[in-house]
């Protein structure tokens, strides 16, 4: 595979149906009005020179270098900021147009320092391609570039350095902080020559940046580069691949030498990102290559023993006669397994095919328990499909934008840059969350209703939206009397009007002036296309369900939903989620969320497969480790999860898991569950696969293989060996036939192929006869289910009260430089952003209790007791406290509680009653977390082990 | 799994239902719970409603008697 570069147009392509006919030199073309004269040639294969263009941005017209003659009219305008018209005779290569070009380089090379070949951008610099380009030969202005010689290197930021030595002062990297980004952090200082980009801060680091690397890419020089390419030089091959980090699933290009990554690329193709990323997919990926990496298997008898390593073969005869030794011992269901929503589409459909299979049972979840299951059932009852309705790029057609319990820019970075674009042009936008956003007011963007709301009652709110709906005559009548089930809207329409749903009745709930309430309802039913965006902090509560369904209700009543601009979206939290659970990882559903039950379906599957399935629902991850304190669960196979970190009530999970006999934990790293495993499976990173990931916009997109996996074997062929070590034939050479299969099962799948998404980039399911390109937006003419459901959401306060023990109330969340259980991100350089969870309190519940900021204070709730460092934070309300969950050590599950989600045993993340006070020790468990986390992951290392 | 357990989940489902529309809230109740409970947990909430159900809410009593006789072949009205 040779180095791809993608093609650079100078200036955005446009979309306009209208086609303009011009000539450029000499040859006739045909371009949607609006494009560039530069972008036009481009397409034709003609490159005008240029320096400050580029096609993720919109022209600027500064540096002069891209000059044209157009007859008729006078002078030579710029490329990059005519605009095509009808009839327009162009010259991109005259004798005068030269001469202006040469003379404009000249200045430029006069001013810069000439040490090209030393220079880390040597053979990738624009600056010298340009010179090159209009056959610079001579430079009178002398060429020391003295002007910026006397400022130093800016290397502060882990990944890139600033060397304004180098600066051109193109403001590219302005531009894309500002328009790709969205942060702001980045001026030109001074004027003319003496003119320099700052940050506004002492440097990179201490300053707004959060480090996309957006600038770093739109730089056409050395000034801003990667410290790895730096380190490295210059990439000679790439490969298309996918993020691994979160569900919006930005396509990269892995820039390599040899079988080591250079640099990772956003690429423009991506239509996730459209050529965009943030500090984690950009430059978080060291962890594939990290020392911790475990790459042999390893097996032990009992937990506290060390980890003796041993060969594929003997791990994969151990685990397997471990397995079956338990079901012949405690019965067919005392095994189960939990699939990976890291992992592939491919790799969590055999595990699952293993589980229905193999192990004779249905007891197989996923981490989509503990996040979004709520959405998948909320939306299916409602719509009929358990997945978002739009796809990303809808929202540059929003006019209202709803965020509800969601924090994009840090979890969805990429996703809320083109949100904040979005409300940048005009759009208008509502928060709703217990704790401050970011989004709530930055750079150039205030949300224009805030609706700081208590924690646990956000169906109230919801259904006082709906209720000023419904009472103020807001309804879209036309589109439910087409679109809905009739009779459900009108018993629905009767509940919300009820007094209780008023937002006078609610404010006493929830916190929220009930003319807040009203403001915001109206402008979401009247303010033209309105879109609802949520995360966890619906989901995770126990009316998550509920609060779907209410938030379903309000979109269908105000007939937001079919079109650009409008639906409902979750915000999916690790990069495959939404895969996982299509790909059948529940207890309950086969993939396509099919139920167990369905005989026809089931038929289908064993027909396939030549065994007989289980039509029973098996066991939730909750349950799994319920039944393990019974003593009936025994065998637990966890392909890429962290339980003992990521679910609630640690101690429950851990006493569950020290009740099995068999633990098998197939991982990158020895996590927190690995502590309670007796077998290990050492997994292979995204870099290190073939396989496909599907985004929170239900893209299918590819992941590629781009150096041999560490330990010997891809996760799939894991999966594969150890299935057949339980005697399973399952087939396969490459993930391509496993999504095959997956196609010949899955009606929403059909049309799907590798060689289909080779050819479009990515695919949208539903993807098959009826819609053999995909389906970005869902639910145009009709629902999935026909007619929309109303249902009926009753606000119901969840059990988990505020006592007298415990008066405040704790909710969680996450921040942008660190992943979930933190165990890839910590294995990085972005420790630097974040290296530890600290508890987040308003300076009036500090005050009362005599906490200042950076205090150590104890964290005490039902469950259990943790101690972090406090921060007091105007983001909180009084009442509220916060905290990250990215640091193991931190332990903030252990005071999670084990109530859940009605529907779904969703766990109540967000709400957990608590006491704060100072104190100067760890807890307890944090202790001995300590102690038996380092004699739980002892290993005996034997020279050449492994195969 | 504990009795207490599952009743509180019995109890959340039913709280649920018991304001849909539907007539047959508890036929609502049965669905769900068979929808998404492994037969061991529909086997130790029939032995706690069997000793006298302590704690569950009417409707999800209700649901449960209704779903007792579906499992042990009686009912056929929630084949999902
Ligand atoms: S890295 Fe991103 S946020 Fe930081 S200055 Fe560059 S574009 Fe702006
Ligand atoms: S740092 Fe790079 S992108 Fe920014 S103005 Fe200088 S040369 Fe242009
Ligand atoms: S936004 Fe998500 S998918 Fe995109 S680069 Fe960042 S972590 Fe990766
Ligand atoms: S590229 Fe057109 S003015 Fe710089």
């Amino acid at each position: 595979m040779s180095l791809s570069r993608e093609k650079d147009y100078g200036t955005p392509l446009r979309t306009s149906q209208i086609l303009v006919t011009l000539s450029i030199d000499g040859v006739q073309t045909r371009v949607p009005a609006g494009t560039s004269v530069m972008a036009a040639a481009a397409k034709m294969g003609t490159q005008i020179p240029k320096l400050c263009a580029t096609d993720t941005l919109e022209a600027f017209g500064s540096c002069r270098l891209c000059l044209v003659e157009i007859e008729g009219r006078r002078g030579t305008p710029a490329s990059c900021t005519t605009p095509v018209e009808d009839g327009m005779i162009v010259r991109t290569q005259t004798k005068r147009i030269a001469d202006l070009r040469r003379g404009v380089m000249e200045l430029y090379i006069s001013d810069h320092p000439l040490d090209c070949l030393t220079c880390s951008a040597n053979g990738d610099c624009e600056l010298q391609d340009m010179a090159g380009a209009v056959g610079l030969r001579d430079v009178r202005y002398g060429q020391d570039g003295e002007r910026h010689r006397t400022v130093a290197v800016d290397d502060s930021n882990p990944y890139f350095t600033f060397d304004s030595s180098k600066c051109i002062v193109c403001s590219r990297c302005v531009r894309a902080c500002e328009d790709v980004q969205g942060t702001f952090a980045l001026t030109i200082d001074g004027r003319g020559m003496g003119s320099l980009v700052t940050t506004g801060g002492p440097d990179f680091l201490n300053s707004e940046c959060v480090s996309c690397g957006a600038c770093v890419q739109a730089c056409p020089t050395a000034t801003l580069n990667e410290k790895s390419v730096i380190e490295m030089g210059a990439p000679t091959r790439s490969i298309d691949t996918t993020c691994a980090y979160c569900g919006v699933g930005c396509g990269f290009r892995a820039e390599m030498q040899g079988d080591k990554v250079v640099r990772m690329v956003p690429s423009k193709a991506g239509k996730a990102n459209e050529g965009h990323s943030c500090v984690k997919g950009r430059f978080a990926w060291g962890y594939a290559t990290h020392k911790d990496r475990i790459t042999k298997p390893m097996i032990r008898a009992n937990i506290t023993d060390p980890w003796r390593e041993v060969t594929w073969d003997e791990a994969f005869t151990h685990a397997a006669s471990e397995f079956r030794r338990i079901q012949g011992a405690y019965g067919i269901d005392s095994i189960g397994a939990i699939t990976s929503s890291r992992c592939t589409n491919e790799e969590t459909f055999l595990v699952q095919k293993l589980v229905r299979a193999g192990f004779g049972n249905n007891n197989v979840d996923t981490c989509a328990r503990v996040c979004h299951s709520p959405t998948g059932y909320g939306l299916k009852t409602t719509f009929g499909t358990s997945a978002g309705t739009q796809d990303f790029k809808s929202v540059a057609m929003s006019d209202v934008i709803l965020v509800i319990g969601a924090n994009p820019t840090d979890a969805h970075p990429v996703f809320a840059s083109r949100m904040k674009k979005r409300l940048r042009q005009g759009a208008k936008l509502i928060v709703i969350d217990p704790r401050r956003i970011d989004l709530v007011r930055t750079a150039h963007i205030e949300a224009d209703h805030y609706l700081a709301l208590k924690p646990g009652t956000n169906v109230a709110i919801i259904n006082a939206l709906a209720h000023v709906v419904v009472t103020e005559g807001l309804v879209s009548e036309a589109f439910v009397r087409e679109r809905c089930d009739l009779s459900d809207f009108e018993s629905w329409a009767r509940f919300v009007a009820r007094h209780e749903n008023a937002p006078e009745a609610v404010e006493k709930v929830s916190g929220v002036a009930a003319h807040e309430i009203r403001a915001a309802a109206r402008l979401f039913a009247t303010g033209g296309n309105a879109a609802i965006y949520y995360g966890l902090g619906v989901t995770e509560h126990s009316q998550g369900s509920t609060m779907v369904m209410g938030m379903a209700n309000l979109a269908m009543a105000t007939g937001n939903l079919g079109r650009d601009g409008v639906g409902v979206n979750p915000l999916r939290g690790q990069n495959n989620v939404q895969g996982a659970c299509d790909m059948g990882s529940f207890p309950h559903e086969f993939s396509g969320y099919r139920h167990v039950s369905d005989d026809a379906t089931r038929e289908m599957f064993e027909g396939l497969w030549s065994v007989t399935l289980s039509p029973e629902p098996g066991l939730r991850i909750p349950n799994m480790l319920d039944e393990a304190v019974e003593g009936r669960f025994k065998g637990l196979y966890i392909q890429g999860e962290d339980i003992a970190q990521s679910d609630p009530d640690t101690q429950h999970v851990t006493r569950g898991l020290r009740n099995m006999e068999c633990v098998i934990v197939q991982d990158l790293f020895l996590n927190e569950t690995a502590k309670y495993a007796h077998v290990f499976f050492p997994g292979s990173s995204f870099l290190e696969k073939d396989g496909t990931f599907t985004n929170a916009e239900r893209r299918i997109s590819r992941v590629r293989k781009a150096m041999a996996p560490q330990a010997g074997l891809a996760d799939w062929e894991t999966t594969l060996a150890f299935a057949k070590a339980l005697g399973c034939v399952f087939a396969y050479d490459h993930p391509s036939q496993i999504m095959d299969e997956i196609a010949a099962l899955t009606p929403t799948f059909t049309g799907v192929s590798y060689a289909k998404l080779d050819e479009l980039g990515s695919i949208q399911w539903p993807c098959n006869e009826n819609a053999p390109y995909g389906t970005p937006i869902m639910h145009v003419e009709r629902f999935v289910r026909g007619k929309g459901k109303f249902m009926i959401t009753e606000f119901v306060p969840t059990d988990e009260r505020t006592t007298q023990r415990f008066p405040l109330i704790l909710t969680t969340g996450r921040i942008l430089s660190q992943y979930n259980v933190g165990v890839q991100t910590q294995r990085t350089a972005n420790n630097i952003w974040h290296d530890e969870d600290v508890l987040e309190i308003h300076a009036f519940d500090a005050e009362n209790r005599g906490i200042r900021d950076g205090d150590l204070v104890a964290i005490q709730s039902r469950s259990g007791e943790v101690a972090l460092h406090a921060r007091i934070s105007e983001r909180m309300q009084p009442g509220v406290v916060y905290t990250t969950f990215h640091h193991a050590k931190s332990g903030a599950n252990v005071i999670t509680t084990d109530y859940s989600d009605w529907a779904t045993n969703c766990p109540e993340y967000k709400v957990t009653a608590v006491q704060v006070q100072r104190t100067n020790r760890w807890s307890d468990w944090q202790e001995e977390d300590r102690a038996s986390g380092d004699l739980l992951r002892i290993i005996e290392r034997k020279a050449d082990a492994a195969e | 799994m504990s009795a207490h357990k599952l009743v509180r989940m019995a109890n959340q489902i039913a709280i649920f239902f018991r304001t849909q529309p539907e007539e047959a809230a508890a036929a609502a109740v049965a669905d769900h719970i068979k929808s998404f409970w492994s037969p061991v947990m529909r086997r130790e909430i029939y032995a706690h409603l069997g000793a006298g159900g302590e704690g569950l809410e009417p409707l999800a009593r209700a649901g449960l008697e209704v779903l007792k006789a579906c499992d042990a072949g009686a009912y056929d009205g929630v084949t999902k």
